[in-house]
Order: C-alpha cells, then structure tokens, then sequence
C-alpha cells in the first residue's frame, strides 16, 4: 500500500523516487563517484545536504569512520556512504521505511556539537553561532551516530549543522510532521479504499465503531451501558467517541463528563474495572463531591456493592517523575566509545538504582497485581483514577488485562488493548511523545514505553505465555518514534478525527486516513514479521472454544460474597447504608487508600503472589509477576542492541530462538502430512505466519550476534572484545587483598 | 550385598533428594504426585548409613525464614539432617548433607522453658535456625549433639562419609579421565613434545599429576632444576594444544625470583622452548593472574614474576585478579544481600558492594585474553598466579573451555575438572574444609564456585553450546560439599592415590553418567572447532539467581525454553511415530492391491524422512 510495492517504480517525478528495493536501485543508478542520493519516500523532501561527512563506525574500537553525504529532509537525516556497498546482505529483518543510516526527525533525542575538543548540548541559541567539528546525535531508539564536519566545505557543513538542529530541534506545528506530507502524496496505482479494505480485514480491533465495544462487552459478558451520545464529541473532547460505563449511571452531561467511571475490562464473576479523571477533591466544591460519590456509588452498583478506588497520582509516581527517572536510565546506554562503556560498565548497577527507572517499573506492576487480587480474589469492582485519567490509569488498567485476560496476551489480543486502552481511551500520545519538540516540558513523559516496558517484564518471566515476541515490543517502542502512523500522532480522539478531517484534501471522500501502526507491512515485509510471534507460546488447545476461563453458573454469582470491603447480607435497605459509610469516609480521607484493607499492600499482594505460585502454572490462566529486586530486569534487547561491546557473537537468545522456530517448523510440518493424509479428521490447524515462511534462511545461527535482528556486525574478524582499565574498577581497599601475597611492602607498591 | 529392591528404592530417594534441592527444599509444589511425596517423606537411608539413624528427635522447631516457625522431626544419621514437619500441608521437608554444614552452634541460653537455639551455617549459601527442647537427662545427647559429632567427622577423627558409601552405579565414574588418551585426543606426543616421567612417583612435586607434557627439547636433568625454581615445584607444562596453530595453554607457579632477582637458566630455557614449539609465532604471553601490586609484593617472600631481561621475546600482563580472602569476603557479602530476604530497593547498590560480579568479570576477562591470544594471536601462553593452584585453574579451565568444544560436553567437562582442577592440584580440602569444624579457617575460598558461575554465565550467554544444563552445575556444587562422592576429596592426585579414594568412594561422574538425561541441554548443537568469546561486560553478567537464591521460595527457577524444548521434540517424535504408521499401512495398502493408482501418497511423505 501507499507506493510501498514494486508499483512506486512508475512514479513519473524523478525526484520522488519511491521506495524500490535495493536491487532495482543498483541497476538503475550506478556511477559510483556520483553523489548518490538516498531513496525518498512518497512525499519526502530534500532539504539540504553535505559531502563530504565523515561517519565515525561504532563497531570499531579504533574511532574511524566512513565518508559520504549526509541529508537531512521532511522526514529524517540521512547518511549515504560514498563507498560502494560490498555484497548485499540479504537483511532478513529490514524495516522499509528507515535504514540503519536514517533517523527520522522525531526520532532525535539529543544533538551534540564538539567545539575545540568541548562537548555542548545544542539548543537553539548555539545553532546560531558557529558550527561544531563534530556532531553527535543521539536518538530516542538509543541509536548514537557521531559525525565529523571538518572535511566539507564551511558553508555546507554550517547549513547541513543549522539545518538538522533547526528541522530536529525547533517547535513545530503538526503539519510539519512527516505523516501529512507522505499521506498527502498519493502514489499512483494504489487507491484508498483498497486501503481502507486492508485496514478492515485486519483483526486488530480498533474500538472506533460502536460494534467494537459491544463485541468487547459480549466477550467479557460486562452488563454496563454504551455511551454513543459523544459520537460528535458534544459531551466532552477529552473523552472517548464511544465508551462504557455503568448501568447506574443516569446523568451523563454534568462536569463534561468529569469524573464518568469508564469501563474497562469485566471479570467473569462479574466484577469490573472501571477508571476516571478525578481532579483533587477540593473542600469547596461541595457539588463536585456529591457527583463523585454518585458515580462511586454507580461503580458499586455493578456487582454485588462492592467497589474499591484508588487514586494512582497519590500512589504511583507523577508523570514528570517518570520522565526524569527515564532520562537518566537511557543515559547509560547512549555510549560513544569504547572507553566510556568500559568505565559506565563499573558502577553499573548503582547507576541503575539511581535512576529509579526499574523501581517504576516494579511500583507499576505492584499497583496492576493489587487490582488483579480485588478482582481475582475479593471479587470487587475498582475504580482506578487519576487526575487527567490517561496516563497510569492505562498503564495499570491495561497490565492488569493481560494478568487476567489470556485474550490480550495474544498478538492480535495485545494491539486491541493497545487501541481500546490507549489510542480509542485518548492517552495524549502527541504531548507525551513529544513529536513537536514543544518547549514546555511538564507534559512530555514516556508513558507508554513504561507500559511496554512493564509488559516486557512479564515476558520474560513467563514468556510461554505470550504469542509475541521481545522484538515485537522492541519494534512497536520503536514506531513510536516513525512519524508516519495515525496511532502515535494525537492527543485524542476528537484531536485525530478534527486534524484528519480538516487535512484531507478530497473533502467529498471523507477524512483521509493515514496508516495505523498496526498496519505492519508498511514496516518490514512478511518475512520480518515473522519475528514478531513468540515460538515459546504455548497455544491453547484447539478444541476448547472459549478463550476465558469456564464461567460460573450465574446461580452460584450470588453466592460467592466478596470477601473483604463491603461483606453485608443481603437485606434491603443495605446499599443505602453502605453509601452513607462510604460517604463519611470520602470526606475523611478523600479518595486515596484501599478501603478496608488493614495490611500493606505489598505484604497482601506478596501472598497473593505466593499463593498463585504455588499452583501449576496455567499459561492460559491468571498470570502475575515476580517483583523481587533480581526478577525485574533491564530489557536487554532494547537498550543494549546498539552496543557493540554488548554484541555476543555466536550467541544470546537468538541461538535459543532459532533452535526452536527449527523443532517448531518440523513438527507443523509433520502435522500437515498427517493432516493430508487423514481424511477423517477434519480439525483445522491454525498456520502461523511463521510455520508457513521458514525462518532458517538467516543460516547457521552460529554466527548471529545477541543483537540480531537489529544491529549486525559489519566486523567480520570476530575479535572478542576485552575491556580497558580494569584496575580502576575494582575498589578492594582492605587489608585482604594483600594478606596471601604478604603485607608489608605493599605500601611502597601502591 | 544390596538386594536389588532395596537398591531400587534407595535410588530413589538418591534422586528426589536432588530434585528438591533444585526445587528449593520447601513446601512441596501440589503438581507433584502424592504417592511420590510420601514415599519422599519417609526417610530411608543410603547405603552405607551404618544403622541408619544416629539421632532422632521429635518436637524440633524449624524457623524457616520465609514462612514462620514449622514444627516437626528432626532425624540425623551420618550422612545428613532431615527434618519433617508434622503440622503443616503441604508436607514440608528439609533434607541437607551434613558435608554442606560449615558451623552449628548454640545461639544464647536455655529459655525458661528450656528450649535452647540452635544456628546451622551451610556452605551452600543458607542459614537454618532449629529451636529444641533441651533434654532433661543431662547425660543424654540432643540431637544436636550427634549433628556436631557427624557434621565434622575429621576434626573428630572419624572417616568421611563418602568412604562409607556403597552405592553401585552402571559406569564407573573414575575411568572418565585417562591424561593419556585426553592429551592424544589433542594430538600429543607430536614433535615438539613429549611425556616427561620425571614426577612420575610425585617426589618432584606432590600437588602435579604424574604425566606431564614439556617441550621435547627439555631434558629431565633440565626440568630438575626448573622445579627448585618455581614455587612449590610446579613448572611450566603444557595444559592444551591448539590443533591448528600448535599455540599452547602452558601453566605454572610464580618464578622464585625474590628481591634479588634471581634467575634460572633450565626456566628460561623451558621457556624458550614453548615459544619454538610453536612456529607460528616468535613471541610468548605470560598471563599473571594477579594484580601486580600483589606480585610486586612477593619478592619479599621469594617469589614474583618473570623479568623481561630474562626472558626476552616474552610479553607479561597482569590480568589484576584478587587472591582467595577477597574472594572468601565477597561471597560472605555476597550471602548477606541474599539471604534469608532481599532488600528490594537497594538490591542492586548491595549486590554491587559485594563485588562477586566484578570478580566474575575479572576472571572472564583474563580467560577471554588467554583464549584470544591463543585463537587469534595464534601464540604460546604461560598462567600462573602465585602457587598456581587457584587463579591458574579458573583461567585455563575456561580458556579451554572456549576454545575447545569438546569441553562443553558433558563428559569432556569432566574431563576438563578432572585434568586441570583435580589432577594439577586445586586444595578442595583446604579451599572447602570437608568435614573441618574449623570454619574461620583462612584456607578456605570458594574458587571452584566461582568458576562454576563463570561458566555458568557462558552458558547463559552460549544457550545452545553447552551439552550440560544448569542443573548439571549445580549438581557439582551440591556434591563438592556433600561428601558423598569422593571426587573432591583430598588435595592433590598423589594424596588422593594414597588414600585410596578410586578404591575407597564411588565418583561424582558415575552418578552422574548413570543417569545423563538429566542434565542434558535440549537445545545443544555440536559445533566443532567453534571458539565462544563470551561479552564480559557487567551489564551481560547475572547473579546466577536459582544457585544464590534458590532457597528464596519466590525464586522458583523457571526453564520454560527447555521445557517447550523438550515438549516439542516428544511432539515431534510422537508425529513422526504416526506418519510412520500411515506410511506402512500406505504401503500394505498398495501392496495388497498393487493395481491401484500410480500417485501413491506414499511418496508424498518421503520428505519427512529428511527430518530423522
């Protein structure tokens, strides 16, 4: 779609080259000593460039480097090397839309300018005076390119310098961003109600059409009411253009619907969890209050009376905490040289505890199991708030889905709840991502890699349980930053839907759409998305029809009593009590504790956890993470795949994979030449993607290095590496150490 | 002697008692069969246990660090401590070798209601805590009292239990290392060198095999006076032999070089020689394992390392590893931040005060530096720390171990321990303190751990060039200090011949080799002549959780890549089973009615076979 074909090739503009494959390009331009000129996108402009610049290779230890052009355009900085690539790997994992030498403009984190030896962070007012010898970019897919300026001429390098740090660094306006532009350029022989078709034939449920939610309700049996009267967005822009909420819940319009509990997800006993924007309380607005209680008490309604609420900008850390936090972590693993690495390598696990970034991490999956254990165990509705309401409400409402919810631990399962959760529930992708480079900094906040984050945690903890893979999680934190996806790029739905409408050029064939994330062929082909499924997963046996647990039958409902909060007969006149009480305590303590819950959080959850542990595992089950100081870990595979210190060569997980994708592949294979040869059965088999496309083309895995498929080794000679200076690091300063080898001369040694 | 039933019934006891420990000793996991956790539950003893059970006592009370006071029996024999709890389900069962104690000792006096407390210090990192009631006969013996005696039969002058024990195993494990049949599988003797028979009765050095492998320009008058000048007589010899390039692993003790600076013409000689019998190269690598401050600091005792005017075209590199008290330090640290309970917030700042992992760091990188000079250099080596019997064998043993794949086998492992651990002289009885109540003595180090958590950490990042699993390192410790095996017994060859302990115990490798599945990585591919070069930055390095913190319940180890493994291959298996069914009942089709249609769907399934 959108030219990504073959069918770009008939583009008639010689200066939109569409994309073409690397082979046809060969043919097409060769003389090697002209400035070669990189393959723009449909709708990507040039806007200046360079020749030529020196590009320092990182996996070398030596500090050399490449020479050629680099580019900078509408859609990222690019750099075409000078010397005429040698054989052409066959990259089994390519994505389409940038190479290993590109950075869309989003994509940068950082510039840095070398001046006389001096590195300076670039802003604004230092674009303006000279430019530096060097340049270092960082990006926020932790990439790090470093590239030297002294050998072009002055007033290419100063353009090319104030040109990237004008085009990555300045406010800009969401026009600007790529998207409009490549959506803006039609590429001929594809049409867009092919487009369109493609998108509805997708299984990822996108939650823009009434039919999506009520499905959703169906599946999760909720017995709430869908809210269409926001289709127009006439009750609130902040809120969803359809959502769910309680059945008690009859006046709609009040406070713009602040303060509305949405639903989110129904627990098959027939609990929910529901999550609102709650501003503080303050003691004024009496009015407001009494609002709030009569949504509480809404909440309550849905079953059995039972509700707890909590409020996680009081428990969980603020939006700004998490941003600092992460700003710190990604500093050790932009690394520059070798010489830094070996010296951040020594006190690594303290300056990992500083940055707080993994204690976030744990703090969010302790609140997600605390509200799996009410609804789980106690069998309680909860409410979930926050003061915008889209920020950790999501995190936690969505990580508790996939605890409980085997639906969500599947491909397709994951990318609804992405959409339900957070694109259709107007997380502010746009501030938090901050694509706009917009100066004021209260509201950017890598929300959703915490999520993604969190869910790597459980991956690799219970990785059987998941049909996606690391790398899948790795790509989509990555797409984040692809400027070119409707998914990432607003603050809300009535945002998305204004934006599109007002920027679609045929007024008459409705809002022009440009593609969701979800839409992976845009990305890498097949081939490459065979890297997104997990061969760990442990599929659910065929013939059971129902995805979720068995269901209770509705008589016994009524007989299983919550076990903690509101545990009253059942009597007449008992909700009316119960509200009173609840009342009282609102005014005391607010909206922040666990009602009724005496022990610590931690403490209960911990034996929640244990005694989850204790059973067999059940991967199709409930599921809950270890939290334990060594059980949360860093996710290696994103943060350490650009280093080529890191790089393991011959092995790390990808050994292990192929192993598998290998006994995986055979034993499909087997099961078709059953299935061919008996007639009799006629149980289908479900073919995935990667059992039909055999993945054992990328040959002997013992030559992969751990940080296949993103970085590849061009450094054939495989050296290991040793590190420098390993004196230094280590701090023994007692008497031990020279105790075996005698003491008394050490002195004049040291 | 043993009646095949009893055999029978004791093998099993053998093996659950080592699946639980892996499991963590702890309330059993309700997946387990009930009939098995009984049989479990009742204690039967090993054979050799003479009488079976030494002391018994009800009414003992287990403080188990993670889930409160549990009540129960406590049985002692010779062999080990076992305590079963009576009040709790699930059964709950706590099953220890006496050789893993490294203390016991009354904590505090009787309370009013005379129970006294007793703290056991294990060696496999975990403390346990029992309270008892002190009998009222003052001359009867608790049950600690017999624990004391049995924990430390050398300090009381009893044997050992594995000289006790009988248990008779398919393979013999002491016929696993032959030094001659390993040096020919590396191609030795060749041109360059030879077996020398001068320490054939160990009267040159009693901590060196008797087969050792000099350069065949070295005479045996020569090697004479090379012993005098290396400490503790352990000179230069050839540990390995690249098949290519002909570089060689050499190792060796520190030079008596002392303030003076003495030199010795037969080691530089000898020296010499290993660098021509590589012709590859015309430069040789000493590798210092120690920090040279510290190999500065030993001239004063005589010793020290090699000067460059003595040995022109040899090259000296420190590689700064620290001795066995810093080690002893770390890992006592190491405990503390580990056991019984993990303070989460600080739990990386505290795992590195311990510094374990920068030892480990240290230790692969000199590894690493050997291996690369040996594959990539194509040049001779020299190892020594200081006696050569501690940071020596850790170098080596993983040097080879990524450089040679037959190492990475299970059998060429043990080979490996055997040959460069065992044979060349490691003091396992001085380093683990078998059966010794002494436990602050200052021999005592965990090296041989440490070099299983850096091979360990290999195969974490190596996941399919190990034969073995984790469980077959972890097998290793839980032996080195069990004293079941005689394996790690003594210090040196020459004190084990003297003692006959082939003769006398039953090795770890016939156990071992009796039941291989067990310790097979599923996921291993054979790659010969593929050299690994492990990352050994801290960031790839792990505590090794399921060893350190297997005792923490809420650190179930979990292999679900092995498991899916292991449940793909059955399912392969079980498919191949049945396509091979419909094929024969395909073919008796056809052949009964031979007249049918050409296109059999026989040929169909011929592609299957491939997979076989």
């Amino acid at each position: 779609m959108l030219s990504l074909g073959s069918g770009g090739a008939k583009s008639t503009k010689p200066s939109f080259v569409s994309y073409v494959t690397p082979e046809e390009i060969k043919s097409e331009k060769d003389p090697p000593k002209k400035e070669k000129l990189p393959d723009l996108l449909p709708g990507e402009v040039e806007f200046c460039s360079a020749n030529p610049i020196l590009k320092y290779t990182q996996d070398d230890l030596s500090q050399r480097g490449v020479f050629g052009t680099l580019f900078c355009t509408n859609f990222r900085v690019t750099f075409i090397s000078d010397e005429t690539p040698q054989e052409k790997k066959a990259k089994t994992f390519k994505n389409k839309l940038y190479g290993e030498n590109d950075i869309p403009l989003v994509c940068v984190d950082h510039i840095y300018g070398v001046y006389d030896e001096k590195r300076k962070l670039i802003t604004g007012g230092l674009v303006k005076n000279k430019y530096p010898s060097k340049m270092i970019i960082h990006c926020k897919d932790l990439r790090v390119f470093q590239f030297c300026l002294r050998f072009t001429k002055e007033e290419d390098a100063k353009k090319i310098f104030q040109g990237i740090a004008h085009h990555c660094l300045e406010e800009k306006s969401l026009k600007c961003v790529f998207a409009f532009s490549y959506m803006g350029t039609p590429s001929p022989g594809t049409d867009l109600s092919f487009c369109r078709e493609m998108q509805r034939k997708q299984e990822t449920i996108m939650f823009d059409s009434p039919e999506d939610w009520t499905q959703e309700m169906k599946r999760t049996k909720a017995n709430c009411r869908l809210v269409i009267e926001n289709k127009n967005f006439e009750l609130s822009q902040r809120l969803p253009k359809y959502f769910v909420i309680p059945l008690a819940i009859g006046d709609l319009f009040s406070y713009q619907g602040k303060g509305l509990p949405i639903w989110c997800w129904s627990h098959y006993s027939g609990c929910a969890l529901f999550k609102a924007s709650f501003p503080p309380v303050t003691q004024e607005d009496g009015d407001f209050q009494k609002h709030l209680e009569t949504m509480i008490n809404a909440v309550a309604h849905n079953y059995l009376y039972s509700v707890k609420t909590e409020d996680l900008s009081e428990s969980l850390p603020n939006i700004q905490d998490i941003q600092q936090s992460y700003n710190k972590f990604k500093q050790f693993f932009l690394i520059e040289n070798s010489t830094d690495f070996w010296l951040s390598d020594v006190k690594w696990f303290s300056s990992l505890e500083s940055s707080g970034w993994l204690d976030i991490i744990r703090q969010c999956l302790q609140k997600a199991v605390e509200v799996v254990e009410c609804l789980e165990k106690d069998n309680t509705n909860v409410l979930i708030t926050e003061e915008e309401g889209t920020d950790l409400c999501y995190v936690i409402s969505s990580l508790a889905q996939i605890m409980l919810d085997p639906y969500y631990r599947t491909l397709m399962g994951f990318q609804s709840l992405v959409q339900k959760e957070w694109v259709a529930g107007c997380h502010a992708f746009l501030d938090r991502c901050n694509h706009l480079h917009q100066k004021d900094k209260e509201c950017h906040s890598p929300v959703f890699l915490l999520f993604l984050e969190c869910v790597w945690q459980l991956v690799q903890q219970h990785s059987p349980a998941f049909q996606f893979s690391e790398t899948y999680l790795t790509v989509l934190s990555d797409s984040v930053h692809v400027p070119i996806f409707s998914t990432f790029l607003f603050n809300s739905a009535h945002h998305r839907e204004s934006v599109m409408k007002a920027e679609s050029p045929l007024a008459q064939s409705g809002p022009l759409s440009c593609p969701t994330v979800w839409d992976w062929s845009v990305q890498f082909d097949s081939k490459a998305q065979n890297f997104f499924y997990n061969p760990l997963y442990s599929e659910k046996v065929k013939h059971e029809k129902a995805v979720r647990k068995p269901h209770k039958p509705k008589h016994q409902r009524q007989l299983s009593l919550p076990s903690t909060a509101f545990k009253t007969p059942l009597k007449k006149g008992f909700f009316k009590d119960e509200t009173d009480s609840l009342k009282k305590m609102l005014r005391v303590k607010r909206l922040s504790r666990w009602m009724g819950s005496p022990d610590s959080p931690a403490a209960t959850t911990r034996e929640f956890y244990e005694s989850w542990q204790h059973r067999p595992v059940d991967y199709h089950g409930l599921l809950l993470p270890c939290l334990d100081g060594p059980a949360v870990r860093v996710w290696m595979q994103r943060y350490l795949r650009w280093i080529p210190e890191m790089y393991i060569l011959g092995g790390g997980s990808v050994a292990m994979t192929t192993k598998l994708m290998e006994l995986l592949s055979q034993v499909q294979d087997l099961k078709r030449v059953l299935e061919q040869r008996d007639t009799s059965q006629a149980a289908k088999i479900d073919h995935h993607p990667y059992l039909q496309h055999r993945l054992l083309s990328f040959g002997s895995s013992g030559r992969l290095s751990s940080s296949f498929p993103f970085a590849y080794t061009r450094n054939r000679s495989f050296k290991p590496i040793i590190p420098t200076g390993l004196m230094q690091s280590l701090m023994v300063t007692d008497s031990l150490a020279s105790q075996e080898d005698e003491a008394s001369s050490v002195a004049s040694f040291v | 002697i043993l009646d095949p039933q009893t055999a029978d019934h004791l093998h099993f006891t053998r093996k659950a008692s080592a699946r639980t420990k892996y499991n963590h000793i702890y309330s059993k996991p309700p997946i387990e069969k009930v009939s098995e956790r009984k049989r479990f539950m009742q204690y039967s003893a090993l054979p050799g246990s003479a009488g079976g059970v030494s002391g018994m006592a009800k009414d003992v009370t287990y403080i188990c660090p993670f889930i409160g006071p549990v009540r129960g029996s406590l049985t002692v024999t010779n062999y080990r401590l076992f305590f079963r709890c009576t009040d709790r389900e699930p059964v709950f069962g706590l099953d220890l070798p006496l050789g893993a104690l490294s203390r016991v000792e009354k904590i505090g006096a009787a309370t009013s209601r005379g129970d006294v407390s007793y703290g056991l210090v294990c060696k496999d990192m975990r403390n346990l805590r029992f309270v008892h009631k002190e009998p009222e006969d003052s001359l009867k013996k608790s049950v600690f009292e017999v624990l004391i005696k049995f924990a430390f039969p050398v300090s009381n002058n009893m044997s050992l239990f594995a000289f006790e024990y009988k248990q008779v195993f398919p393979e013999n494990g002491w016929k696993v290392y032959d030094p001659l049949a390993e040096y020919k599988r590396q191609g030795l003797p060749n041109e360059s060198w030879r077996i020398s028979k001068v320490n054939d009765h160990y009267e040159l050095c009693d901590s060196y095999p008797a087969a050792l492998f000099v350069p065949v320009t070295i005479t045996d008058e020569e090697l004479r006076r090379v012993f005098s000048f290396r400490a503790k007589g352990r000179i230069p010899v050839l540990s390995w032999i690249h098949p290519e390039s002909q570089a060689a692993v050499v190792r060796a003790s520190q030079p008596m070089v002392g303030q003076n600076g003495r030199r010795c013409k037969e080691d530089e000689k000898l020296l010499q020689a290993i660098m021509d019998a590589n012709a590859q190269s015309h430069k040789l690598f000493i590798f210092d394992a120690r920090p040279s401050v510290n190999a500065a600091a030993n001239k004063m005792k005589g010793g020290g390392y090699e000067s460059e005017d003595a040995y022109q075209n040899a090259e000296l590199v420190f590689l700064d590893i620290h001795n066995i008290h810093v080690m002893r330090e770390s890992l006592r640290k190491l405990k503390e931040v580990v056991y019984p309970n993990i303070e989460e917030s600080h739990w990386l700042s505290n795992l590195e005060s311990t510094h374990w992992l920068e030892h480990i760091k240290l230790i692969l990188a000199g590894a690493l530096r050997i291996a690369d000079k040996v594959e990539s250099g194509k040049t001779s080596v020299v190892v020594h720390c200081s006696d050569g019997w501690d940071r020596t064998p850790q170098l080596t043993s993983l040097a080879l171990i990524m450089l040679d794949s037959h190492y990475r086998t299970i059998r060429g492992f043990q080979i490996l321990l055997e040959k460069e651990w065992l044979s060349f002289g490691h003091r396992f009885q001085q380093r683990v303190g078998h059966g010794d109540r002494n436990h602050t003595d200052a021999d005592r180090s965990p090296i041989f751990l440490q070099f299983i958590d850096c091979v360990w950490q290999m195969t974490r990042q190596f996941p399919a060039a190990f034969e073995f699993n984790e469980y077959f390192l972890i097998t290793i410790l839980d032996h080195l200090y069990s004293c079941l095996f005689g394996t790690f017994l003594c210090n040196s060859e020459q004190q084990r011949l003297k003692e006959e302990v082939p003769k006398r115990t039953v090795s770890l490798w016939s156990f071992v080799n009796s039941q291989l599945e067990e310790f097979v990585n599923p996921l291993y591919v054979h790659y010969p002549s593929h050299v690994l070069f492990p990352t050994v930055g801290i960031r790839h390095l792990q505590l090794w959780v399921t060893y350190y913190i297997r005792w923490n319940p809420r650190m179930r180890p979990q292999e679900p890549v092995h498991q899916r493994y292991k449940e793909l291959l059955a399912k392969r298996a079980e498919l191949q089973k049945r396509v091979e069914e419909l094929q024969r009942e395909a073919a008796n089709r056809t052949a009964s009615s031979s007249s049918e249609r050409a296109g059999s769907p026989t040929r169909s399934i011929t592609p299957v076979q491939t997979f076989v």
